[in-house]
């Protein structure tokens, strides 16, 4: 009989919208699949029949051509990936330092918009709206081209105490040279950095218990310096330093970075401080003044209701959009190839030319990028949950 | 950003690009040239002498003139030519995916891109090799007194591995700095950010006479430390386009050797009694008929743009502002390479 249909069938009719809705979506999923794999094939078969040689081989062979800068050791005979590893190095190299000084800055920046001076305020307001309001490649054009053009030439560097030296070569510091001091040092420092979280722990337990506040960064910061100078002690104190020498147009010693990576960072620093005071300043008046208020009226001290009370709130608003942030200054280390700072981008275009395998070497480039952003993103929102209202 | 993600998505876009043509059966080049009434020559961002745009977008050059002189033989005008300005790193993959018909754009013959990039090289326009250029207060005579030094390079060029061959077998530690555009390229030399530039002799010699503010100022050293056999380029699986510009270069240089010129081209086809002329200008054999042309092929080229020696003195030679000597690219009969076979 047809007007007794069991619970069971009804759900798979066309008058379910969960069926209904299932059978799109594997419909989007198959369309999605075969257009990816035609275009695959198609491509495939074209290069095949103009004799286009592909596949990613060409990564075991010896690439054959120097990069300019790299954080590791690599000569001209190691294959094609290690030439790719460095570019992908020196991307989180400017990427990483980029973070950290766009953050510091920016927030610096965002903070000063609620200034009581009024200079103050207007510097940053006038800061954000040039930075972020300029191209990103343009900026990095200008930096580049104050420091290729203004800074005295290789032959002649300008020399600060003599272990400082800044050329169109860039920019040459002294470094310590390396030995069981220093491991033992940062070993230390480890060690240091763990008593001070257990301690850190403690007195929180015991503020949440009794009220009484104790230093929080006073001593574990002494604890870390402690241990670590404890550690370079042990490895008998040494104190031997690369210092950089100039030699015609060549700079012995030392460590430099060079103007490529200077401008690209700057560059970075500069533009994505800008929407990162944004970021933080819109965080920092999303927290009601209520919430200022009711933190004046128990007694906190001005930098207590700053730490205490506003932040952790504007924390759970300005994360996200960092992230982006974050996201924005890695993805945007790729306009180095244009100043010439060998990236990932710089790399792989090098490779694709050497090789001709441009559909294999911007893959390449996309699979970089894409684990590089989805890290960052795990990350911040691993951080985004710690930070986010825990609801009882 | 902008030029950045172009290339980018430009790459992807022409790999993306193959898929949409079918794969090319004999003719089909030579047919959608016709259809389309007009050839799509992929050239150089610029660089003066070989492909350069003028301030009224005209493109002079040894590189255009070839283009120019394989449309006036197969569209019977020289001037039905749209040029393709390509960076070194878009420049084969827009030959591959079609973009453009031919590719002249100063481009080195090799092994590895004869054989496994699907194109085939047709002949050999300029002869050349790399060098180095240096600023002349350095006091620099030869380029083994570079240990060390920054070099400024484009990318995608064979300039980066042979200067890194170079640097290794002579020990000099050289440091490249790799930009990604010609233009970049000269700016990094000329701001001092590197102590030498490299790229073919030629291109030194057009950089150093047309971009720098005093030529004087800058030398190019004695060595040249590789070969540099620069010519146009075609997709391969295309035979017969790919006869035609061989046969076009080939005649353009075997017009010089037997004195057809731009000018006495309507005379030596009405009153020359030389065999080997008559073949070339299609008056006794019907050469044009084997590619595929009409017998005036040749006389159309050679009046769109001249022989090789015409093309060679007004784009590149000691008389202009690019100021290279014929050298190797001298006709064998004057003791240079250039030997074309017969057109018979």
């Amino acid at each position: 009989m047809p007007s007794q249909r069991t619970p069971q069938r009804a759900r798979r009719t066309w008058r379910s919208e969960s069926f209904r809705g299932l059978i799109y979506q594997v419909l989007a999923l198959l369309a999605v699949g075969f257009a990816i794999g035609y275009l695959a094939n198609n491509t495939v078969a074209n290069m095949a029949a103009r004799g286009i040689q592909s596949g990613f081989g060409f990564l075991t062979q010896p690439a054959g051509f120097d990069i300019g800068e790299s954080v590791i050791a690599y000569q001209s005979l190691d294959p094609y990936w290690k030439a790719f590893l460095v570019g992908l190095l020196n991307t989180l190299r400017v990427a990483l330092v980029g973070i950290v000084f766009a953050t510091v800055l920016g927030a610096l920046l965002g903070i000063g918009r609620f200034s009581k001076n009024a200079l103050v305020r207007g510097l940053c307001y006038g800061y954000v709206e040039i930075f972020r309001n300029v191209p990103v490649l343009l900026q990095l054009f200008m930096w580049y081209l104050v420091f290729t053009e203004f800074l005295p030439p290789i032959f002649d560097p300008v020399s600060i105490g003599g272990l400082f030296f800044l050329s169109k070569n860039g920019f040459s510091f002294p470094v310590p040279v390396w030995s069981t001091g220093q491991a033992l040092a940062g070993l230390g420092a480890l060690i240091g950095l763990f008593i001070a979280v257990v301690y850190r722990r403690m007195v929180r337990r015991q503020f949440e218990l009794t009220g009484q506040m104790r230093s929080m960064l006073l001593v574990p910061g002494t604890i870390i310096l402690t241990m670590a100078i404890g550690g370079w002690l042990a490895g008998g104190a040494p104190n031997d330093w690369s210092i950089p020498k100039p030699e015609g147009f060549v700079m012995q010693g030392g460590a430099s970075a060079t103007p490529e990576f200077l401008a690209l960072l700057l560059g970075l620093v500069l533009y994505t401080s800008a929407f990162i005071a944004e970021v933080v300043r819109s965080g920092i008046a999303s927290v009601s003044h209520g919430q200022v208020e009711a933190a004046q009226s128990l007694g906190l001290s001005q930098a207590h209701s700053m730490r205490l009370v506003i932040l952790p709130q504007s924390l759970r608003v300005i994360i996200p959009p960092m992230t982006s942030q974050y996201l924005n200054i890695t993805k945007n280390s790729s306009l180095a190839v244009s100043i010439g700072y060998p990236d990932i981008v710089s790399i792989a275009n090098t490779g694709l030319n050497q090789t001709g395998r441009a559909v294999e070497c911007i893959a390449v480039i996309m699979a970089v990028y894409l684990t590089v952003s989805l890290s960052t993103s795990a990350f911040m929102n691993w951080y985004n949950k710690r930070a986010a209202i825990k609801e009882r | 950003m902008r030029t950045r993600l172009y290339s980018l998505a430009a790459a992807s876009l022409l790999a993306a690009g193959t898929l949409a043509t079918p794969a090319a059966h004999a003719g089909a080049t030579v047919d959608a040239i016709k259809q389309r009434g007009q050839l799509v020559c992929g050239v150089s961002t610029g660089l003066a002498g070989f492909s350069a745009a003028d301030s009224q977008g005209k493109w002079t050059g040894l590189d255009v003139d070839v283009c120019r002189a394989v449309a006036a033989a197969l569209l019977g005008d020289g001037n039905k030519v749209k040029f393709v300005p390509l960076t070194a790193p878009q420049r084969f993959t827009a030959l591959q995916s079609g973009e453009v018909d031919i590719l002249s754009r100063n481009t080195t013959v090799t092994m590895s891109r004869d054989t496994s990039l699907g194109l085939t090289f047709t002949g050999v326009t300029y002869y050349d090799g790399q060098g180095f250029m240096v600023p002349a207060k350095a006091k620099i005579t030869s380029a083994k007194q570079l240990k060390g030094a920054t070099v400024c390079v484009q990318a995608g060029t064979t300039t980066e591995k042979n200067l890194t061959d170079y640097s290794r077998a002579n020990n000099l530690d050289l440091k490249p700095v790799v930009y990604d555009k010609l233009e970049a390229s000269n700016a990094g030399y000329f701001s001092g950010r590197c102590i030498a530039y490299t790229t073919d002799a030629s291109g030194l010699a057009s950089i150093r006479n047309k971009e720098a503010k005093d030529p004087k100022e800058h030398v190019i050293l004695p060595e040249l430390i590789s070969k540099e056999p620069l010519g146009p380029a075609v997709r391969r699986g295309d035979e017969d386009f790919a006869a035609i510009v061989r046969w076009v270069q080939n005649g353009l240089l075997e017009a010089e050797e037997y004195g057809i010129t731009q000018a006495n081209v309507n005379d030596m086809l009405a009153n020359s009694t030389n065999p080997v002329v008559m073949r070339i200008l299609g008056k006794s054999d019907d050469t044009g008929k084997w590619i595929g042309l009409d017998k005036e092929w040749m006389v159309r080229a050679l009046k769109a743009v001249g022989n090789y020696g015409e093309m060679f003195e007004r784009n590149v030679g000691p008389n202009t502002a690019i100021a290279l000597s014929r050298g190797l690219n001298n006709l064998w009969t004057n003791g240079g390479l250039q030997y074309a076979p017969p057109i018979r």
